[in-house]
């Protein structure tokens, strides 16, 4: 009964009138989360002793690093269910969340480097972290490549779900290589396991800014998941009939 | 509470506003940009079938 | 067994009728070497220090740019369809396909890459890790490539796109090979690195001929 509801739901023409509905409770969700961010980023937290105010981008890129390695975890995810329960909505997912994690790879990539920059006295250090958020961005950009390359839209999404799913080996990398290197880079100052070494007041805004962070994600995901499924099914009675809809409006 | 001091970030200005910055508009282009192709989706596809409607 | 056994038998039969193939890698190697040779100047020293690395990349880079052997000729000849119509499990026929590379292209690469590091003098406990960690790692650049090669096979572009793809996946081995032999330049222990290839070794040996089968399923339907 549940697995008939979810094939429901999962349907392309489902998931695009359910995701319209939850559109503007996303959208509020992502602005209210980012100006109560920004604000506690910006302002109520206070500046690190070490660091001064320069510890402030630690609110853009701690966020973006992290949403570059879980988008990943979707796309690997959503692919392995397209590729072995040939759900059409994971293909799509898939497909739509690869250029949002390489953008957010580049971004943790950037703001970590202007991090750097004042902290460690270059731009650029070759640790292992920093590294590993390199080769990831160059994971998402085969990514993508492969799928363009590839014409037929259903071959391509079940060749990307392999690519996505022999990157995933590379994470688990990503994520223990602050252990295994002495490094310039921090420890890690979250973790769900140990006591966060960061002060409330820091902690606080960098919780928030991920979870808008996230929300933010979701929230264009699902746009460019229907952007796709709008060009894969544009044939189809349902798509014309809310083409026609919304010209009307 | 937005002063000299806030824009100049401790002498960070450069790296904290870049970065801030950077973000936003990445952030804007890419909420912005998948919300008009859908739009111009939708109306291409009213714009086609109307077309096909004529012509029957 | 018997097919794996035949498409082993046929491939290294292809691969010594065409000569130039297998020494094309060899000499692209020391061409590499050459060429870091003449840009890091004429201080022995530090040249002593980088050629280790330098062995390294160049052992990657050769198998990057021949991995299209291992199906291109039989995508562009029908055979490879023939192999998912036989009834033998295709990861097993993959595997004997990768293992055929790896005999071919990387074993004489890791012999030539020795004997370079010798005469280039650097210091036999060094040449013995770099030694080790070629003989551990060459089979995980072959059998990750080769899901990258099923992945791409016969696509426009797709040596270049092979490349984009694969040098990712391969860094985590070159990362631990290379630490290895710095370590042993530095008279460390290398046993942490030479655990992590051959765990490596061991993960690609038994996922890389699957996901490759799976990857030329979903390419050839």
């Amino acid at each position: 009964m549940i697995l008939t509801r979810f094939h429901k739901y999962a349907s392309p023409k489902y998931f695009y009138s359910w995701s319209l509905k939850l559109r503007p409770w996303l959208a509020t969700a992502c602005v209210l989360l980012f100006v109560s961010g920004l604000v506690g980023a910006l302002f109520l937290a206070p500046a690190d002793y070490q660091q001064g105010e320069s510890f402030r981008i630690i609110y853009v890129h701690v966020p973006a690093a992290w949403m570059s390695l879980f988008i990943y975890m979707v796309m690997a995810a959503s692919g392995a269910l397209g590729l072995i329960w040939r759900i059409k909505l994971g293909d799509v997912m898939a497909r739509a969340s690869a250029p949002l994690g390489a953008w957010f790879t580049f971004l943790a990539l950037v703001t970590g480097s202007l991090w750097g920059k004042p902290m460690w006295g270059t731009y650029w250090v070759w640790d292992a972290r920093l590294t590993s958020e390199l080769i990831l961005l160059f994971l998402y950009l085969g990514y993508i490549a492969l799928q363009g390359a590839i014409e037929d839209r259903r071959i391509a999404a079940r060749t990307g779900a392999i690519l996505a799913l022999v990157g995933t080996v590379n994470i688990p990398i990503i994520h223990y290589s602050v252990e295994w290197w002495n490094t310039l880079h921090q420890g890690p100052t979250v973790s769900k396991l140990d006591v966060p070494s960061i002060d409330t007041t820091m902690l606080v805004p960098l919780l928030i800014m991920s979870l808008a962070y996230t929300c933010y994600f979701i929230t264009i995901l699902f746009t460019r998941a229907r952007c796709e499924i709008l060009e894969f099914e544009r044939n189809t009675s349902w798509v014309k009939e809310r083409a026609l809809q919304m010209e009307a409006v | 509470m937005i002063n000299e001091q806030f824009f100049a970030m401790g002498g960070y200005a450069f790296y904290v506003w870049l970065s801030y910055g950077l973000s936003t508009v990445i952030l804007l282009l890419n909420a912005v940009l998948p919300a008009r192709k859908e739009r111009k989706l939708l109306l291409a596809i009213a714009e086609r079938s109307r077309e096909k409607a004529t012509i029957k | 067994m018997n097919a794996a056994k035949a498409v082993l038998l046929r491939d290294l039969k292809r691969y010594l009728r065409r000569r130039q193939d297998l020494f094309q890698p060899l000499v692209f190697f020391v061409i590499v070497i050459t060429l870091l040779a003449l840009a890091v100047g004429p201080d022995a020293q530090i040249f002593a220090t980088v050629a280790p690395a330098g062995v390294w990349v160049a052992v990657l880079l050769a198998t990057t740019i021949n991995l299209d052997a291992m199906f291109l000729s039989d995508y562009q000849d029908g055979t490879l369809e023939q192999l998912l119509l036989s009834p033998a499990a295709l990861p097993g026929l993959v595997a004997a396909k990768i293992f055929a590379h790896w005999l071919a292209t990387a074993c004489p690469q890791i012999v030539i890459a020795t004997f370079v590091a010798t005469v280039l003098g650097i210091e036999s406990q060094v040449v013995a890790a770099l030694g080790a960690t070629l003989l551990l790692g060459s089979p995980i650049l072959s059998l990750v490539g080769a899901i990258a090669s099923a992945l791409t096979v016969g696509l426009r572009g797709g040596a270049m796109l092979q490349a984009l793809i694969i040098l990712p996946l391969y860094m985590p081995t070159l990362i631990f090979g290379s630490a290895a032999v710095h370590n042993a330049a530095l008279e460390l222990p290398i046993g942490a690195e030479l655990y992590f290839l051959a765990g490596l070794a061991v993960m690609s040996a038994s996922l890389a001929p699957v996901g490759a089968a799976a990857a030329l399923k979903i390419r050839l339907g």
